[in-house]
């Protein structure tokens, strides 16, 4: 049996509740499949405070915004939520068909949101598949989901936002961090997130890397290395620290396999951090009712990708024909708030990679 | 080892339950992961590739990455990372790439 849905959006992470509750206050129908066993993405684990403004949520922890998500959709009669749902994949004739709690569901939606999020990079050195060395990602799941320690001794790779709030968060769960070091010549995160751990003594060294992780059974050290200008290993420089586990904060890339297999329209844009889909201004995709948003359609922070959310969301049902008139203020409002939050030194990255992808021709095709 | 106390955090782990790894038996909480249990009891190497027979152990937690697969009730590659914990359950590790039985 093929279920009959409006709007299916594919992910429950930050950009996948705000599309779902932006096309639902306009009055369409929306599931979501997620394949976890609870919604809110990543927002679970993140204890730090946000920033940007009111609208996004500032000053309130990841955990409490996740929270404040979750109870808003769980209380909307318009929103049917799957948890343990997997999307398998997305056919010609639009079918998507689900693993769902073991059980194989198709689902023929008449729009699909993309909000899958990201998947942490790795480093390529010797020894980097020992048992301890993980995603930065993967340690604040241990320790602020489940309250596991995940550590004794931590090294950090990576100095950009995410290595700086996880070493913190590291040390507020009782790990040693032995220090931060990042490959570039500067700190990449904000400076109030490195004077944090830097005021605790944790040392942030810029221009290292690893150059391999030793031990037998599991991670029992790692020796790192000083670069030179062409980021090359300066022989002589190396340092060995004893740690019981590395943690990779080397950045995320898009989780866009969906799109791919929808037969989006993508593009490589480095400062989106990887494969993306090409998106016109409602967040379409090039195939005519697929849209995306959020991480998968480049990496940004979580407020980013819950206007995304909340602008796709709009579109698609707006496309379907609901409220055209608040349709068209939330959009406006929307867009302005995600100019807002591009703007200033920050933004410019992302702003640049935008840019570049404006520049390329989509041509829609029919889902 | 398990965090006791946090300073925004506080953790309610519901029903403590035992299950089994290796033949040894673990303590959990059904409202967390296998891969949590194991590594609050201090268990991280979860298995070995299929053919170096290197040593494996978790890396993204959230069911990308498969490097934590194991044999969990009999059946092989097991994401035990979103794999909730259930009394009595029997997790193993993994030696190859497994076999899957058809009933």
């Amino acid at each position: 049996m093929i279920k009959e849905v409006e709007i299916l959006v594919i992910g429950g992470g930050p950009a996948g509740l705000c599309a779902a509750r932006s096309a639902s206050k306009l009055g369409a129908h929306v599931m979501v499949c997620e394949r976890d066993y609870v919604p809110g993405g990543q927002l679970v684990k993140q204890t730090h405070k946000f920033f940007g403004s009111e609208k996004q949520y500032a000053g309130d922890r990841g955990i409490q915004i996740g929270k404040m998500l979750i109870d808003e959709i769980a209380a909307d009669p318009n929103i049917e939520i799957l948890t343990e749902a997997t999307v398998l994949g997305i056919y010609e004739d639009g079918v998507v068909t689900v693993l769902y709690q073991n059980q194989h569901l198709k689902i023929h939606p008449k729009k699909i949101i993309i909000t899958t999020g990201a998947a942490e990079k790795f480093l390529s050195f010797p020894g980097n598949d020992l048992p301890g060395i993980y995603g930065a990602g993967a340690v604040q799941t241990l320790m602020n989901v489940a309250g596991v320690k995940p550590a004794e001794r931590v090294v950090m790779v990576g100095a950009g936002n995410i290595g700086l709030i996880v070493s913190y968060q590291l040390m507020q769960a009782g790990v040693e961090v032995a220090g931060v070091i990042e490959a570039a010549p500067k700190i990449g995160g904000y400076l109030v997130h490195a004077s944090k751990i830097r005021r605790a003594g944790v040392p942030i060294r810029t221009s290292y890397t690893v150059k391999e992780a030793f031990g037998t059974d599991c991670l029992e050290g790692v020796v790192i290395c000083r670069l030179d200008e062409k980021w090359q290993m300066i022989p002589g420089t190396e340092e060995t620290i004893p740690c019981d586990t590395l943690c990779l904060a080397v950045g995320l890339t898009p989780l866009a396999e969906l799109c791919w297999q929808a037969g989006c329209q993508m593009a490589f844009i480095r400062e989106l951090s990887g494969h993306v889909p090409i998106l016109d201004e409602n967040l379409e995709t090039t195939v005519s009712g697929i849209y995306a948003a959020g991480d998968v359609a480049g990496i940004e922070e979580a407020s980013a990708a819950m206007v995304e959310g909340r602008l796709a969301g709009c579109s698609a049902a707006a496309s379907l024909g609901y409220s055209p008139q608040e349709a068209k203020i939330m959009l406006q409002a929307a867009r302005e708030e995600l100019n807002e939050l591009r703007s200033g030194p920050t933004g410019s990255k992302i702003r640049a990679g935008l840019q570049k992808m404006s520049e390329k021709k989509g041509v829609k095709t029919a889902c | 080892m398990r965090i006791e106390q946090h300073p925004v955090l506080q953790f309610d782990r519901g029903e403590k339950v035992t299950f089994s790894y290796n033949g040894q038996d673990v303590e959990g909480y059904t409202t967390e992961t296998i891969a949590a249990a194991l590594h609050a009891a201090g268990i991280r190497k979860l298995g070995t590739s299929p053919e170096l027979h290197r040593p494996r152990g978790l890396f993204c937690a959230i069911g990308n990455c498969s490097s934590c697969f194991m044999t969990v009730n009999g059946e092989p590659n097991v994401r035990i990372c979103v794999t909730r914990v259930e009394p009595g359950m029997t997790v193993e590790e993994q030696i190859g790439k497994g076999e899957i039985h058809y009933d």
